[in-house]
């Protein structure tokens, strides 16, 4: 009698491949259909940012920092720009009109990215209408981008101390339009999954994580509070004035795809809230620091003062020095906690800068959340972590 | 004096009736060629529209060119048959599915009866290839061999996606081709015939024979609605359109059976994709909307029922993310087909009753 042997199959998900979000590569064993073990590979979008920055001055590193998760820019331009006025000890001195736009900014950052998780993930499940109606409103949010900074996806906006250039005018108007526009667009895309079957049958129970896991391996963000937690650092660790709002954190407790869906988009409305109240708060002012020694003076000063010519020479030329010392500073991303840990040693770039990206430690999940589950899963499972290789590989 | 209609034979008249077979298998089969192009750009125009995008509009008036263009391209790209893949089958594979798509258009009537006369005589020519008496049995089993196409693709790849895709569709057209199947059966009932010509005009008559309802058309789609669910369920699995496209699913699979596939043998597939499409809508057409009766002209009735068959499976694509394999399977299995079996039962008892 022929034994019967049955093998498992190895197969590479990724790099190439058009749902890993990226250059993940994922080693599935599969038996049939199912996955037996699941090992991600990362690496391949490594850029080295890290080691880069030990050798430019604090203003300089802001630009790379754009490329971290680079579907949120200005969220990373945020942690970063905190950590390093955290170290200089400024961090109260930032004005008031600086504070606002950077939470309008940062959470229009939330919307952009939750909007291309949401398209991405609807698609790979394999809605393909909610990927174009997603993009329609990024589309918007990318102009508004490139109104503020130039630039529609790399910002380089906020700086040490406060904004590179005030909001041009009338864009305020613009930015409340669209944000009064957004609950009724979300509910667009909820009309055509929410209720959807197939859509609840692809995400209900798919990807289960306990909250005492995720809390052991570290999950931050929309996936942790999925799980039960309610922890946000824009309300239990504020900065840059989220005090100041009235927004809920949603939790909610199935652990599930479907309750990470929901709970962006109900993160999704918050940031509609806080971006019209931002906006009501929005008032006329500086929007730098008075901080000479670290703060670029105006152009016009640099051409009529000596002082200002001095101070711009130095900023310029050598940068600016914080006193040695080491600092961690950690903002809401819209993908979980994104942490800065700067050392410096009083000089002019930092000796260390180490980033805790919210991705990297969301995608160590993964295998406990696919093994055993089917090879659509893991597909179901890669869009509900909303990782971005640029932040993982760094 | 009125003329009875002389039926065209081989033997009598072996000329006129090779010429006039030939000209009906031109005239089908061109038209199903020009559907497919056109078929995937009204695809591209509809879900764009429903997409709020454009849709093809550079190529042409208004991007009519676009599926000639799409062609021509494929036409020219290089053809890649992997190293490691079986070469014949790798080869056969995209014929395989193409062929039995563009046969079951054979015993499809687009139309009624044309009349002409010739030397005198006059002639009546049923607009439909051949007549075959197991009209619906001969569809059946030309959708069965287009699984074969698929899966020998899948396995003569040699790659992993491919085999999955191959699998996956060969479990998948069997759960819903026989759900889709035995959901027909009912209509045999009650038409008591298999061949297509005849259970259309079974739905000429009044609906229930009774005369006063005239004005209703006997459409099967009337007195067998559950089955006709069960028909465009199943037969949207058959023909892998969304939700059921798993064997492809460029997300999961990328591409699944055709990953390895280039140039025109990849265009086979989706040019069999599409006649296949076109082939489930006038089956559909013809069992349950009366094929070619209404209110216009014979063919043109029945091309209209086939757009807006078309134009529904092109409207689901747009709306519908994709089943998981083994919901899929539970939904061919535990549901579709118990509820075509009831189906049978119930429709037997009604008839044995009245």
């Amino acid at each position: 009698m022929a034994a019967n042997t049955t093998e498992t199959m190895t197969i590479n998900m990724g790099p190439q491949h058009p749902s890993t979000h990226g250059v993940l590569q994922l080693i599935l064993e599969l038996d049939g259909e199912i996955v037996q073990k699941a090992t991600p590979h990362i690496g391949f979008l490594h850029r080295g940012v890290e080691k880069l920055s030990e050798h430019r001055t604090y203003h300089q590193i802001i630009p790379l920092t754009d490329r971290l998760d680079y579907l949120a820019p200005m969220s990373n331009n945020l942690g970063y720009v905190l950590a390093v006025e955290k170290l200089l000890g400024i961090t109260d001195d930032i004005p008031e009109r600086a504070e606002r736009v950077r939470v309008i900014m940062a959470e229009l950052t939330r919307l952009k990215s939750h909007l291309v998780w949401l398209a991405c993930h609807a698609l790979d499940i394999g809605a393909m209408t909610v990927f174009l109606y997603c993009f329609r409103e990024r589309e918007h949010i990318t102009d508004i981008y490139e109104k503020v900074s130039g630039a529609r996806m790399t910002s380089n906006y906020f700086r040490v101390g406060g904004l590179s250039e005030d909001l041009p005018e009338g864009l305020d108007s613009e930015i409340r339009a669209f944000a009064e526009s957004m609950p009724a667009h979300i509910d667009e895309y909820e009309g055509l999954l929410t209720g959807n079957r197939i859509w609840q049958k692809r995400t209900i129970g798919v990807g289960e994580i306990s909250a005492e896991d995720a809390i052991d391996i570290g999950i931050t963000g929309p996936a942790l509070r999925a799980s039960g937690v309610d922890w946000d650092l824009r309300r239990d660790n504020p900065y840059s004035g989220y005090e100041d709002y009235d927004f809920e954190v949603p939790v909610r407790t199935n652990c599930d795809t479907f309750d990470r869906y929901k709970l962006r988009l109900d993160e999704m409305r918050q940031s509609s809230r806080i971006i019209l109240q931002a906006l009501d708060k929005l008032k006329p002012g500086p929007i730098l620091a008075d901080c000479p020694k670290v703060v670029l003076p105006p152009k016009q000063d640099v051409v009529n003062n000596i002082e200002s010519l001095i101070h711009h020479f130095k900023i310029i030329t050598e940068g600016f020095k914080p006193e040695a010392g080491e600092i961690y500073q950690g903002v809401e991303a819209p993908k979980g906690e994104l942490g800065y840990y700067l050392v410096s040693d009083g000089s002019t770039h930092p000796f260390r800068m180490k980033i805790r990206p919210p991705s990297f430690v969301n995608l160590q999940a993964l295998p406990q959340m696919v093994e055993g589950k089917l090879l659509a899963d893991v597909i179901a499972v890669i869009g509900t972590l909303d990782i971005v290789l640029g932040e993982i590989d760094r | 004096m009125v003329m009875t209609p002389e039926v065209l034979t081989l033997s009598e008249t072996p000329w006129l009736f090779t010429g006039v077979m030939l000209g009906k298998i031109i005239v089908a089969f061109v038209g199903t060629l020009l559907i497919v192009a056109y078929a995937t750009y009204a695809e591209r125009k509809i879900i764009g529209r429903m997409q709020t995008r454009m849709g093809p509009n550079m190529t042409g008036p208004k991007g009519l060119l676009q599926p000639i263009a799409d062609g021509l391209k494929l036409f020219f790209k290089e053809d890649i048959i992997p190293s490691q893949a079986h070469y014949l089958a790798f080869i056969l594979a995209p014929m395989m599915i193409l062929a039995p798509a563009f046969i079951s258009i054979a015993v499809i009537p687009f139309g009624g009866d044309l009349h002409f006369t010739y030397d005198g005589t006059l002639y009546e020519v049923p607009l439909q290839i051949t007549d075959l008496n197991i009209g619906v049995l001969f569809i059946v089993a030309m959708a069965g061999l287009g699984v074969y196409g698929i899966v020998l693709a899948g396995l003569a790849s040699n790659s992993k996606y491919s085999l999955l895709g191959g699998i996956r569709s060969t479990a998948q057209m069997i759960s819903y081709e026989l759900a889709a199947g035995l959901s027909i059966v009912a209509i045999f009932m009650l038409s008591e015939t298999l061949s297509m010509r005849g259970i259309v005009q079974a739905q000429q008559l009044p609906i229930w024979g009774i005369e006063s309802l005239s004005f209703l058309p006997n459409w099967y789609i009337f007195t067998q609605p559950l089955a006709f669910g069960l028909f465009v369920i199943g037969s949207m699995a058959e023909i892998n359109r969304t939700p059921f496209d798993l064997p492809e699913a460029e997300t999961e699979l990328v591409s699944g059976f055709c990953t390895e596939y280039s140039a025109m043998k990849y265009a086979l597939f989706f040019m069999a994709e599409y006649a296949n499409m076109i082939t489930v809508s006038a089956i559909a057409a013809t069992l349950f909307l009366g094929g070619w009766g209404g209110p216009f002209f014979g063919w043109i009735n029945f091309l209209i029922k086939v757009f807006a068959f078309m134009f529904f499976f092109i409207w689901i694509r747009a709306t519908f993310p994709r089943l998981r394999y083994d919901q899929l399977m539970f939904l061919g299995w535990k549901v579709l087909l118990p509820l075509s079996l009831a189906n049978i039962v119930i429709t037997g008892i009604a008839i044995l009753l009245w």
